[in-house]
């Protein structure tokens, strides 16, 4: 039996007629009221009536907070994300994750049902963790909370304890945890909630003087070419250089044959180390808030934020950054990739000077990417940021001033994909850059789109290619321009003006 | 037609005493009764059931694993005259969510064929301070459409009753649900009468039955009875008589007008239970 596509399938004259019969009850405007609708929504009437929202959101460029506690506990060695909640919500993080990096995700959740809800989630956690344990032999648990146990205030660290007393779990068996209630902030304070709940829980960290290592921190980062290249730079440099938490290798797995549920990841030993590293460099400012300040006032350590290192100048500074904690220099290596990411920007820079340029995105990622686009002679127009808070809009728009291509731009918090939407109606830019939710506006706004960020579902393999870095810049550079390149042929088919050189 | 009614007011004003005292005078003149006790403590029935503490639903959940695991037999149980008398329950103090356990306990009883068409009254006795949305459960989606909050003379009882009239107000807005009175459960304290009388015209109802303080009622108590079981010739057993025929044929159903807090003050400036300085501190 041959299976249509559903591209084909659904243009069959039994699905026609069956999706025009559906109207009567599904949809009962006129065809031409529809039309009328959806033109007036592309309208300055309809921008006004659209800011003045609020009872409602549509599409906000944001997901739960334990999405991002999951994705930084993914990042250690033999570790199983176990999550005090109910079932449906751990299968959206699981599979969010999954069709972003096209791996599977493993994470177990406690379960909890309508009883749980009355009583609390204690014998959830304790039989939760010992299925948990008893199957899977992780060396860590990293338990994060749905809204559900956060609602009823489940009290982890008892639990935990109790559980520990209990001997439900081995000595040695490390539980962290995190409470990550999705109400409050999102996927980026969850990362900062875990990685600060691991840093802070685990056991066996023994203080010694500082030595010679630093810690990376890149935060809620989902591009596994950015660990590659990260690694890639610190080897270059001969820094030795802990990564918290690498998933390079957990969402980016080499087909053996044989599925391996723990693939890779920063490991234990190296975790319980990091407290005595000469320093920790944190790439991501807003995801790493809580864990910045347990590094600096508990553990009393050296930590630093560098610009997240998009484009030359961001990477510029981490390197020195880098250079100047450990002492090594700046490999020649290194600095010939910097001349060759500047030689493609000059070669691509006469179609990117003065295009309009909307963004959507993760505060620390827009930061980076404004930064890119700006060293590029792009000017931003629209910057929207639904989880950005009023320190981002600050730190964007001083970014924006300082350079003479960031006139236009308005930087949006807490607005979603609708209102970017309408402004997209009201100033249309030549490139829109977002994640792949954002092709709804590409597709009625008809503004060419370019995916970064997270999640990107309907485009594969972009995740593995660096955006940090000089390679990163590289890579960026062919995007933005190739993109770009692309609307112009597009725009020029038959004209005199469909060159072959460009 | 079954009416359900809800039974509000402070901790330890005698909410449940006097729900049970009103019913049983209730099941006295013929009618059918239902009590849900809705209150982790689970003490809204044994006056009724002559016992303890009857099993409540969130006992048994708790037991079973799961509330699917129950029969209606178990927790529906017949107590004086035939009224049947049920319990949420809930978590242990300190851990989980009680609201969510009325709300469990109660869809559980719907679900399972506890409201009977035969019953004329259903009475929710609900935890002193409508705190979450849990224990608003009784007056949501149409249930529960008569509230009364028993109050007395203390400023404090007065205070929680302004502050249960705010939340009914909020749901008399969305639904049907109607304020029906105040019942002043006395504590003898000074006008006692004339204060709760007044607090209830600024809310815009009625004082419905001012039931004086009688020692016969813990007698009772103490044998987990209600004074129309334990005393029926009793003069205080009129009282209840009186509150349930009153609320029989109460016609007075308000949307509740709640008081600012600097209101309730001048109120009991004005009746001399508060000194203006009092109030200024």
């Amino acid at each position: 039996m041959i299976v249509k596509d559903h591209n084909e399938l659904f243009k069959d004259t039994a699905y026609v007629e069956q999706f025009h019969g559906k109207r009567e009850f599904e949809n009962p405007c006129p065809e031409d009221v529809v039309h009328q609708t959806a033109q007036w929504t592309e309208s300055a009437d309809y921008k006004e009536k659209n800011f003045k929202r609020e009872a409602l959101v549509i599409n906000p460029a944001k997901a739960c907070q334990p999405l991002g506690a999951m994705l930084c506990a993914l990042g250690f060695e033999n570790t199983l994300n176990f999550v005090q909640g109910s079932q449906g919500c751990v299968a959206y993080f699981r599979s969010h994750l999954s069709r972003h990096f096209k791996e599977p995700v493993a994470a177990v959740s406690s379960s909890m049902t309508e009883d749980s809800a009355v009583f609390g989630g204690i014998s959830n956690i304790l039989e939760g963790l010992e299925n948990a344990y008893t199957l899977y032999k992780p060396a860590m648990i990293a338990v994060s909370t749905t809204c559900m146990a956060e609602v009823i205030g489940d009290d982890l660290n008892s639990y935990i304890k109790s559980a520990v007393e209990k001997g439900i779990v081995p000595e040695g068996v490390e539980i962290p945890f995190a409470h990550t209630p999705s109400f409050v902030g999102s996927h980026i304070t969850g990362y900062d909630n875990m990685m600060k709940g691991i840093l802070s829980g685990v056991k066996g960290q023994v203080r010694v003087s500082p030595a010679d290592s630093i810690n990376i921190i890149p935060g809620f980062d989902t591009y596994t070419g950015n660990y590659v290249e990260l690694k890639r730079l610190m080897s270059s440099m001969d820094v030795k250089a802990t990564v918290l938490a690498d998933i390079s290798d957990t969402l980016d797995s080499p087909n053996t044959g044989r599925y391996r549920l723990f693939p890779g990841g920063t490991p234990i030993s190296a975790l319980k180390d990091a407290v005595n590293a000469r320093s920790t460099i944190a790439l991501q400012k807003y995801s790493t808030v809580k864990t910045g300040e347990f590094i600096k006032t508990v553990w009393g350590r050296d930590f630093q934020l560098s610009p997240v290192p998009i484009g030359i100048q961001n990477t510029d500074e981490f390197l020195d950054m880098v250079s100047a904690v450990s002492g090594r220099p700046v490999s020649h290596a290194i600095e010939a990739e910097r001349g060759r990411a500047v030689d493609a920007m000059i070669d691509s820079h006469p179609y990117v000077h003065g295009k309009r340029f909307a963004l959507v995105g993760d505060p620390d990622l827009l930061m980076g990417l404004m930064s890119f686009v700006l060293e590029m002679g792009g000017r931003p127009v629209h910057v929207l940021c639904t989880n950005g808070d009023a320190g981002f809009a600050k730190d964007a728009e001083s970014l924006l001033r300082g350079s003479p291509f960031g006139d236009d731009a308005t930087v949006h918090i807490g607005k979603d994909m609708w209102h970017l939407r309408s402004l997209l109606f009201a100033e249309p830019v030549d490139l829109l850059i977002g994640n792949s939710y954002a092709k709804f506006l590409w597709r009625d706004t008809k503004t060419p789109l370019l995916r970064i960020g997270f999640p990107l579902f309907d485009r594969h393999h972009l995740h593995r290619y660096p955006i940090i870095g000089y390679q990163g810049a590289i890579n960026l550079t062919n995007w933005i321009v190739n993109t770009l390149l692309d609307e112009m042929d597009r725009k020029a088919m038959f004209t005199q003006s469909f060159d072959v050189i460009r | 037609m079954m009416r359900q009614i809800a039974i509000y007011g402070k901790g330890g004003i005698g909410k449940s005493t006097t729900t049970q005292n009103t019913v049983a005078a209730l099941a006295e003149a013929g009618r059918k009764c239902m009590i849900v006790g809705c209150d982790p403590k689970a003490d809204a029935t044994r006056l009724i059931l002559n016992r303890k503490a009857q099993a409540t639903v969130m006992d048994l959940a708790r037991q079973r694993g799961s509330v699917e695991e129950l029969e209606i037999g178990e927790i529906l149980l017949e107590g004086f005259l035939g009224v049947k008398c049920a319990e949420s329950g809930g978590p242990e103090p300190g851990v989980g969510c009680a609201g969510r356990g009325v709300i469990t306990a109660i869809n559980f009883l719907e679900e399972n064929g506890a409201y009977t068409p035969d019953l004329d009254y259903v009475f929710y006795d609900v935890l002193g301070d409508v705190v979450c949305g849990g224990f608003a459960m009784p007056i949501r989606e149409g249930k529960a459409k008569e509230i009364y909050i028993v109050t007395s003379g203390e400023m404090m009882a007065m205070y929680a009753a302004n502050n249960i009239a705010r939340g009914v107000l909020k749901y008399a807005n969305s639904g049907g649900v109607r304020l029906g009175g105040l019942i002043c459960n006395s504590r003898k304290t000074d006008k006692e009468a004339e204060l709760v009388s007044a607090l209830a015209a600024k809310l815009n109802t009625h004082m419905i039955h001012f039931i004086p303080r009688d020692n016969q009622v813990q007698r009772a108590e103490l044998r987990r009875q209600t004074v129309i079981e334990y005393s029926p010739e009793h003069a205080q057993c009129d009282e209840y008589r009186a509150l349930a025929k009153k609320i029989a044929e109460n016609k007075n159903f308000v949307i509740p007008t709640p008081l600012e807090m600097e209101e309730l003050e001048t109120l009991l400036m004005e009746f001399g239970i508060m000194d203006g300085e009092g109030a200024a501190a």
